[in-house]
């Protein structure tokens, strides 16, 4: 654990793909870090970075055709890019967890649902077998599988897509990490469970107390789970703050366009979702300026020249947003710093048009 | 599980009948028939005729037959005289068997071990090698191959027979001849699965887990990846044990390829009807144990396990 408290430091990390087509910058000069204890949320939309951002932290990325273009990621002061394969492996299996997305594919359908959770532990002198199943099936009673005997003896076909989710968790967690990355966990279930599995996850949180990187393009989820969130786009981060401050004290076009394009109850029959027009930028040409400006709708001309510096606005809450330049013409994405957090109620804010 | 074996019997027994009608009916439109001899005297002939039962109406030649084969009886050879046709397969099977097995186990440890090491080093030279092997393989015919491998060890070198079937070292070349196209395509599918199943999403959990590669390959690659393999063992293997013509043939092997195809130009009846039955039903029995050994490869699709 490093002295300031941060169990995991992100140091303008650049990670690009060699494809046929060219080079693919997924990740463009990112720096974050995660505290100990706290969720931490990445938001974006599909293809913005946010996956690859988060495997890069334990190089689960194809290596090639990935790689580091630079950049340093700092887990509890170790830079993992400088691993040798052995310290990787002790950092995938006992220090870092990881749930993915999809538990109908992710869990091996040829593998009892106990042995791909002891699998963890495979290779190491510290544990007998014994202890293996004992941690094995007290991690299934933890993330909430029932008759865990019958359980741990079964495959995955046999089980619901609820249930392989948590045996996910449970892999992800049998060696008590001190961070786990949950790659849109609940993306693949229906919202019940959705519901039931976020709940998980906080409850697991206050009883092992480790950091978990929450990835979605869901800002319920966000809302509902994380103490801080990073907002992606185009490979960089574009806002980052408490929750707080990213929903009701926005300070980036993008993110004020991902919070108006949630479906409210008071939508009325017929009334129109707002989406954000345009497609993502093109990573293989990235753009030159801010990722954002071909579909900002407060872009100047500056925003498609020149990357936008980064704007502190308090203690945790930043941009990178030319619009808070002390030059920048007064809208209402500026004013955030003197308006009250009542006043900034998205739905109530009208885009300028 | 045993309604699930009785059923595919049923089945079984249902096709092989259907099987059995089909050709019956199919060796009487040949031209000509077993006795189409310029030197048998039309009475000669008629009186094997009469004993074969050729002068009765062919529904009743058919019903005959389906009784003698229910008690077990597949009849003579009409070509070779004295010889029932149960007891020339009797006598030859044994001889492709053997070299099949043989060549079986060559053409899948290695195809595999090839399908494994190329898909693992994807665009390195070994696996460009392994791909040249492949390719190799499913296109050189088989007698071609044997001829290289008689000249070349045979002959040029002297190291091993080149004819004949009596001994081990008899059955080295003949059987790597064999071996070489279930190889190539074994590999081939092997390694297409392999890279298939490589970028599975389980195989990143794996990966999360602090797995070696070693672990991943062996653990979770290979298993998920066996099945087109399998898939394909089912008719590989009842081709390849019931005899290869062009094999059997360049190197002297009293197999039962040969009579596969001399009773088709022989039009013997009896030999042909004997022959299908038999690949027919081996054929089938390779399908079943092909689809119950998925079971034990696949828990997904295990059967009658509750």
């Amino acid at each position: 654990m490093a002295e300031n408290g941060n169990i995991l430091e992100m140091k303008n990390v650049v990670y690009s793909f060699h494809t046929y087509g060219g080079e693919v910058k997924a990740v463009r000069d990112v720096s974050f870090e995660v505290r100990k204890g706290e969720i931490l949320g990445i938001v974006g939309e599909s293809g913005c970075g946010k996956s690859v951002t988060a495997q890069c932290i334990m190089r689960l990325n194809p290596e090639p055709p990935g790689f580091f273009e630079g950049g340093a990621i700092m887990f509890n002061g170790k830079n993992v890019l400088e691993m040798s394969k052995k310290e990787l492996r002790k950092l995938r299996g006992e220090d870092i967890g990881f749930v993915f997305q999809d538990p109908m594919t992710s869990l091996n359908p040829t593998m009892r649902v106990g042995a791909q959770i002891e699998e963890v532990f495979l290779g190491r002198t510290d544990v007998t077998k014994q202890e293996v199943k004992e941690k094995a099936l007290e991690i299934m009673k933890l993330v909430g599988i029932s008759d865990v005997e019958k359980r741990y003896k079964q495959y995955p076909h046999e089980l619901s897509g609820g249930m392989k989710q948590r045996v996910m968790i449970a892999i992800a967690l049998v060696s008590r990490p001190g961070l786990v990355i949950c790659d849109e966990p609940t993306t693949s279930l229906d919202v019940t469970i959705e519901a039931q599995i976020l709940d998980l996850l906080l409850e697991l949180r206050e009883k092992l107390g480790m950091s978990i990187i929450m990835i979605t393009h869901d800002l319920g989820v966000i809302a509902r789970m994380c103490d801080r969130v990073i907002v992606m786009y185009g490979g960089k981060i574009v806002e980052k703050g408490t929750v707080q401050e990213i929903f009701y004290d926005t300070a980036h076009p993008y993110t004020k366009g991902l919070i108006g394009s949630i479906a409210k109850l008071d939508t009325r029959k017929g009334e129109r979702l707002q989406s954000i027009e345009g497609t993502p930028p093109d990573l293989f040409f990235p753009p030159k300026g801010c990722p954002f400006a071909a579909r900002c709708a407060y872009a100047m001309d500056v925003c498609k020249d020149e990357p936008p510096y980064q704007y502190r606005l308090s203690d945790e809450h930043s941009t990178n947003c030319w619009l808070q330049h002390e030059y920048a013409p007064d809208t209402d994405m500026k004013k955030k710093n003197a308006a009250a957090i009542e006043g900034k109620k998205e739905g109530e804010v009208k885009a300028d048009e | 599980m045993r309604k699930y074996i009785f059923k595919r019997v049923i089945a079984a027994i249902v096709t092989v009948w259907v099987l059995i009608t089909v050709v019956f009916f199919l060796v009487r439109l040949m031209p000509g028939d077993p006795f189409t001899n310029p030197k048998l005297t039309p009475e000669v002939r008629e009186n094997m005729e009469s004993y074969y039962g050729f002068d009765k109406p062919l529904i009743v030649q058919y019903g005959n037959y389906m009784v003698n084969l229910l008690k077990g009886d597949f009849g003579y050879s009409m070509k070779f005289t004295n010889k029932t046709v149960a007891g020339i397969i009797g006598e030859t099977f044994p001889f492709s068997a053997d070299l099949g097995i043989r060549s079986l186990v060559l053409a899948v440890s290695i195809g595999l071990v090839l399908g494994i090491v190329s898909a693992r080093n994807r665009g390195k030279g070994i696996d460009f090698f392994c791909v040249i092997v492949a390719v190799l393989g499913t296109s050189i015919p088989d007698f071609i191959m044997g001829a290289v491998l008689q000249y070349g060890f045979g002959i040029k070198w002297g190291l091993l027979p080149v004819a004949r079937y009596e001994g081990i070292e008899y059955t080295i070349l003949p059987a790597c001849a064999l071996a070489f196209y279930t190889l190539a395509s074994v590999s081939r599918i092997m390694r297409a699965s392999m890279l298939e199943v490589a970028s599975q999403d389980y195989i990143k959990t794996a990966r999360s887990k602090g797995l070696g590669e070693f672990r991943i390959t062996a653990k979770h690659q290979i298993r998920n990846a066996i099945m087109p393999v399998m898939t394909v063992m089912g008719p590989t293997v009842a081709s390849v044990l019931t005899g290869t013509f062009v094999i059997e043939s360049i190197f002297a092997i009293p197999g039962m390829g040969k009579h596969y195809v001399d009773s088709v130009s022989n039009n013997d009846y009896s030999m042909v009807l004997g022959m299908t039955l038999f690949y027919g039903v081996f054929l089938i029995i390779c399908n079943l144990v092909v689809d119950i050994l998925y079971g034990v490869a696949d828990p997904r699709v295990r059967i009658g396990e509750r």
